[in-house]
């Protein structure tokens, strides 16, 4: 095996997995209420009222974490004329015929997509989702407002949830991923093939 | 509210029918608004049959009191001063309360299994056993009734008395109206006597007299005698045709399924790829060109 380079500090790790965590009970109490082919979700947060109260509360602490690792991780996710390219070529990425693409930063534009998806979701969801907070807010929102918001908030999710697992996907499927986000580490071999301009930057080969 | 020995033809968050074989005798409570006097003789039996006893309120420098619904307080007496004709002041006072709607916008928003049914005999009733409190039942209801309490975070509307409905009694209001304001029946029945009160508030110079039965929400089974027909926003916001708001069709239509359908596919088209295209590895020259 090659050498390791760091890709995450704790910081960044622990911040990563709060959201993830938070996100998936969030998704998972969420979905109880959105069809009744999932209100059995609501046995896993005892019940249906358990469910409706801890909905939000679990959502809010998901935003303020995503909040503080979007500002860490907004720089290096901005568009770039090499994610074009990779997008263009997004037959040969899900074919692995990698050796067709072009040299990619810390970040493909896959990669990039989700975190604006997500950057422009959570606000949505973090916002509608307090217009319907019952009791403590939804009592002060007229109830067209309720209306615009329960849909909107219906919406982000699903985009949301749909974008997450393409991105849960694609960890499994890129081999030696997920060790980025558990240990914090990648093998220099993955850097330099999935990500060799940010390859050459830190390690200046 | 829940042990009835009524048969449950519609209930919230359920995709399969409700027993629906027996046939039985459609309900309804028909208020004559030309009848009214304002005595709040239903308000004061509603709150003693369903043992409701809401908090002695502010005086706001109007009749209505309590001023709005409450989940101690399942129907409100509005009154609105109106000149319809210039110079002639007229008081109209509506008994406010739950439409029980054939097609109830709360129940069709409702996400819990079961905490709003729809008797055979059309009465829409809260079953707060099973209600969670989300309050998704105000975004649906076209007509802004139901009320969540502060109490146990539970819904609460007006039942049409559907307990004592069941063993062959008027609701508590009902029999209390002294003015016979307020009558109770089968639907037709009751559609047959309103076309009688409107014949004769026709005759008497109310040109627009109208029942009010408003065909957007399917009919309903409270029904009301307008002596303005044509206005029933006059009725302190009574709305002219009320509908369930199409955001709350486009949230609970078929959206949600094909959502759903879509969260399934992604997960399968996830499972699909690997296993056709395989994982995407490291290639040996890559462990060369760094090792
Ligand atoms: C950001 C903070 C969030 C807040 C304050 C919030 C709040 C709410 C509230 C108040 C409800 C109504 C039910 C209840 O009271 O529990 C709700 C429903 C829902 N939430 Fe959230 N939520 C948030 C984040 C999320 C996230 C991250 C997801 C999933 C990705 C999500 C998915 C859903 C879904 C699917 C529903 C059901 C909507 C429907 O019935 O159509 N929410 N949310
Ligand atoms: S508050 Fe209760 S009755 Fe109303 S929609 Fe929610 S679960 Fe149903
Ligand atoms: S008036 Fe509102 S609460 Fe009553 S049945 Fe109709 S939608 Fe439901």
């Amino acid at each position: 095996m090659s050498r390791l380079i760091q890709r995450y500090t704790t910081g960044e790790r622990n911040t990563h997995w709060v959201v993830a965590i938070a996100f998936v009970l969030a998704a998972l109490s969420g979905l109880a209420l959105f069809h009744p082919a999932f209100f059995f979700l609501t046995h896993l947060f005892g019940g249906g009222p358990w469910t409706r109260i801890l909905h939000p509360f679990i959502g809010v602490l998901m935003s303020l974490f995503f909040i503080a690792m979007a500002m860490r991780f907004w720089r290096l996710n901005h568009i770039t004329p090499a994610d074009r390219q990779w997008m263009g070529r997004i037959k040969d990425v899900l074919c692995n015929r990698d050796e067709n693409l072009p040299e990619l930063g810390k970040y493909n534009a896959g990669q990039k997509i989700l975190f604006w998806t997500m950057v422009v979701t959570m606000p949505l969801l973090l916002l509608t989702g307090i217009a319907i907070w019952q009791p403590w807010f939804a009592p002060y929102v007229p109830v067209w407002l309720m209306r615009v918001a329960v849909v909107i908030h219906a919406l982000s999710a699903w985009i949301l949830i749909l974008g997450i697992i393409v991105h849960v996907y694609a960890a499994i499927w890129v081999k030696g991923t997920v060790r980025a986000m558990t240990r914090g580490t990648v093998t220099e071999a993955w850097a330099r093939h999935h990500h060799r301009a940010w390859y050459r930057e830190t390690t200046g080969k | 509210m829940a042990l009835q020995s009524l048969d449950i033809t519609a209930r919230s968050a359920t995709t399969t029918p409700s027993p629906s074989v027996r046939g039985t005798l459609q309900v309804a409570k028909l208020i004559d608004i030309s009848k009214c006097i304002g005595c709040k003789a239903c308000q004061t039996a509603c709150m003693e049959w369903n043992d409701l006893r809401d908090e002695v309120g502010h005086n706001h420098g109007v009749y209505d009191n309590p001023r709005d619904l409450t989940d101690q307080s399942w129907t409100v007496m509005r009154f609105s001063e109106v000149e319809v004709e210039q110079g002639r002041l007229e008081w109209l006072i509506r008994k406010d309360g739950c439409m029980h709607c054939a097609e109830p916008g709360c129940l069709k928003a409702c996400p819990s299994p079961g905490a709003i049914v729809q008797y055979a005999n059309g009465i829409v009733d809260f079953h707060e056993e099973n209600c969670i409190g989300c309050g998704y039942c105000i975004t649906g209801c076209p007509f802004n009734i139901p009320r969540i309490s502060k109490k146990d975070h539970k819904a609460y509307k007006c039942t049409l008395c559907s307990d004592r409905v069941a063993v062959g009694m008027e609701p508590a209001c009902v029999k209390t109206c002294p003015t016979g304001a307020i009558v109770f029946g089968s639907k037709e029945d009751m559609i047959h006597h309103a076309e009688g009160r409107i014949e004769d508030l026709k005759e008497r110079g109310y040109g627009n007299a109208a029942l009010y039965d408003p065909p957007g929400v399917g009919g309903t089974h409270v029904m009301y005698v307008l002596q303005h027909g044509d206005q029933p926003e006059l009725y302190a916001g009574l709305p002219k045709d009320p509908h369930i708001s199409p955001l709350v069709g486009l949230w609970k239509g078929v959206t949600k399924p094909l959502m759903s359908l879509g969260i399934g596919l992604a997960v399968f088209a996830g499972f699909f790829h690997y296993v056709t295209a395989g994982p995407k590895e490291v290639d040996a020259h890559d462990e060369e060109k760094s090792s």
